[in-house]
């Protein structure tokens, strides 16, 4: 157990080193996230329906999901050295150690997003904090709002995690992971709400969308961010993530074991 | 031979190399399929829930989308060699291209065609052909004409802004952040009516990256909102932005100093 830390908190360390990258991204999100801001304030105009989300309600939630988009996208935070290490076949290094594989990569990979996160929300939080009303990032009300959002966003990174760590799996049978990927993220992307969010979707979508863990990755901790789900539907909300999360890694532990089972190294 | 022969033969050494890896290739152009059927279904939710767009209906804001959609894919195909140039000039291959007695320009469109990328081409033409029947817009010869200049237009622009990013990779080795904001984020963008956005960036698009000469401008032709002869010339006068574009390039090309391979 002590080994899969340690792993993490190298992983972490080495994350932590790529500031000037970091920096670099801002600019990106920021982009996407006042384009993104735009064409739903130009919707907002041309519609008298009740809205699920206030306009500010909305904006908190865009910057808030730019800034930790990599917790949630399963492209961006993709580790393409383990993916190297598979199509080459010097994946029989990693294998050797006495560690699991799949919780050694669990650790790594919830490492290089955490430390990634850390590093791109800064500036840009900073930011969406100084914007004019009603653009600007607003903050939690209290602080069991904080914390379940702390938790709930954790909870949803380990998800993407798990979720990812299905791509890599696949990789051993496919040999190749753009497809893989490329379909994967989609999917994620859609359904946890970071394409539209969730409340804007039609009820049926909604409901199905509901049912599935990728919208713990990113509706629901920032609708707890900006107050659209209140506390204590957020925490059984919660509970429910979580039990998505412990059944992923189950499903995932016993894929890895099963596909290594029947690799084939084919050098390197 | 000549030079449309040579890039025919570069084309098809790159798309059967490619197809050697059957079952990967029909991955991707499925994986990319799948992000822009998404894509298009995000765009579906989004007016199913509000109605409309300021005063733009479904269909009307899909004939522009769905242009995006066919554009973007043929430009990023063609011109891929330029979108991975970052690559080209740190791993040397560039200064393989200078000591080739054949044009640069030649040279870097034949060294990538990807094939692949026309798994996005899927859903384009399949909602263009939705949004030309439920749009509402009488077809007259005259109109069809200026949706296929649509088309032409944005390709091109797009390209140009490829070649544009790739002359930025002259000065600093790393691939900007920024260029990708016009690339991506110019597709988004030109997704939707321009006029919804701030006005700084309808001017933006229209006089210094022409994304909205190209969709935003004839779409007000075809949609009745406007019979402005500037409608017809705007897609024409945004495909002209390829000459400083390629004369940017070859500024680049001339003031490059290697940086080892």
């Amino acid at each position: 157990m002590k080994a899969y830390f340690s792993i993490f908190r190298i992983r972490m360390q080495e994350a932590l080193q790529y500031r000037a990258a970091a920096w670099a991204g801002v600019t990106t999100q920021f982009f996407w996230g006042f384009m993104l801001i735009m064409i739903y304030q130009a919707f907002y105009e041309s519609s008298d329906r009740v809205m699920p989300m206030t306009f500010p309600q909305l904006c908190s939630y865009i910057w808030m999901q730019q800034a930790f988009l990599i917790l949630v996208e399963t492209w961006s935070g993709r580790d393409g050295e383990l993916f190297e290490k598979i199509t080459s076949g010097s994946v029989a290094y990693e294998l050797c150690r006495p560690l699991e594989l799949y919780q050694h990569w669990f650790a790594r990979l919830l490492a290089g997003r955490l430390g990634g996160a850390i590093l791109r929300c800064v500036p840009l939080l900073v930011v969406a904090t100084i914007l004019p009303y009603p653009y600007r990032l607003l903050f939690p009300k209290s602080i069991a709002q904080l914390l379940l959002f702390v938790v709930s966003l954790l909870v949803g990174a380990m998800l993407t995690v798990a979720v990812s760590l299905f791509t890599y799996i696949l990789t051993f049978k496919t040999m190749n992971s753009n497809g893989v990927l490329s379909v994967f993220s989609a999917l994620t992307t859609l359904f946890s709400g970071s394409l539209v969010a969730l409340p804007f979707m039609p009820e049926g979508v909604q409901r199905f969308a509901m049912a599935l863990p990728f919208r713990y990755m990113a509706d629901l901790p920032f609708r707890i961010w900006n107050g659209s789900i209140q506390v204590l539907d957020g925490l059984w909300q919660l509970g429910i993530g979580a039990l998505w999360l412990a059944a992923l890694w189950m499903l995932g532990s016993f894929f890895m074991k099963r596909v290594l089972r029947t690799a084939i190294i084919q050098g390197g | 031979m000549n030079a449309l022969k040579l890039y025919g033969h570069y084309v098809s050494i790159l798309i059967r190399s490619q197809l050697q890896y059957r079952a990967s290739f029909i991955m991707m152009v499925l994986g990319q399929a799948m992000t822009t059927l998404l894509y298009f279904l995000s765009t579906y939710f989004m007016f199913s829930f509000f109605g409309r767009l300021g005063d733009w209906t479904y269909w009307e804001v899909m004939l522009c989308t769905s242009c995006v959609h066919i554009s973007y894919p043929i430009a990023e195909c063609i011109a891929r060699g330029f979108d991975s140039f970052r690559g080209q000039i740190r791993s040397g291959g560039f200064d393989t291209m200078l000591v080739r007695p054949r044009s640069i320009f030649l040279q870097i469109f034949g060294s990538q065609f990807a094939f692949n990328r026309l798994g996005r081409l899927v859903q384009g033409p399949i909602m263009m052909g939705l949004a030309v029947v439920n749009s509402g817009v009488v077809w007259t010869a005259e109109k069809s004409a200026l949706y296929a200049l649509m088309v032409l237009s944005g390709i091109v622009i797009f390209m140009s802004v490829f070649i544009l990013g790739a002359t930025l990779c002259f000065w600093t080795v790393k691939s900007l952040e920024v260029v990708n904001c016009f690339t991506d984020g110019g597709r988004e963008l030109s997704q939707y009516p321009f006029e919804i956005y701030k006005k700084p960036y309808l001017v933006f698009f229209t006089a210094v990256i022409p994304y909205a000469c190209a969709f935003y401008w004839p779409l007000l032709y075809l949609t009745g909102r406007s019979a402005s002869p500037w409608c017809w010339a705007a897609p024409i006068l945004g495909m002209l932005v390829m000459i400083p574009a390629c004369l940017f390039f070859r500024f680049g090309v001339r003031h490059y100093t290697s940086t080892g391979s």
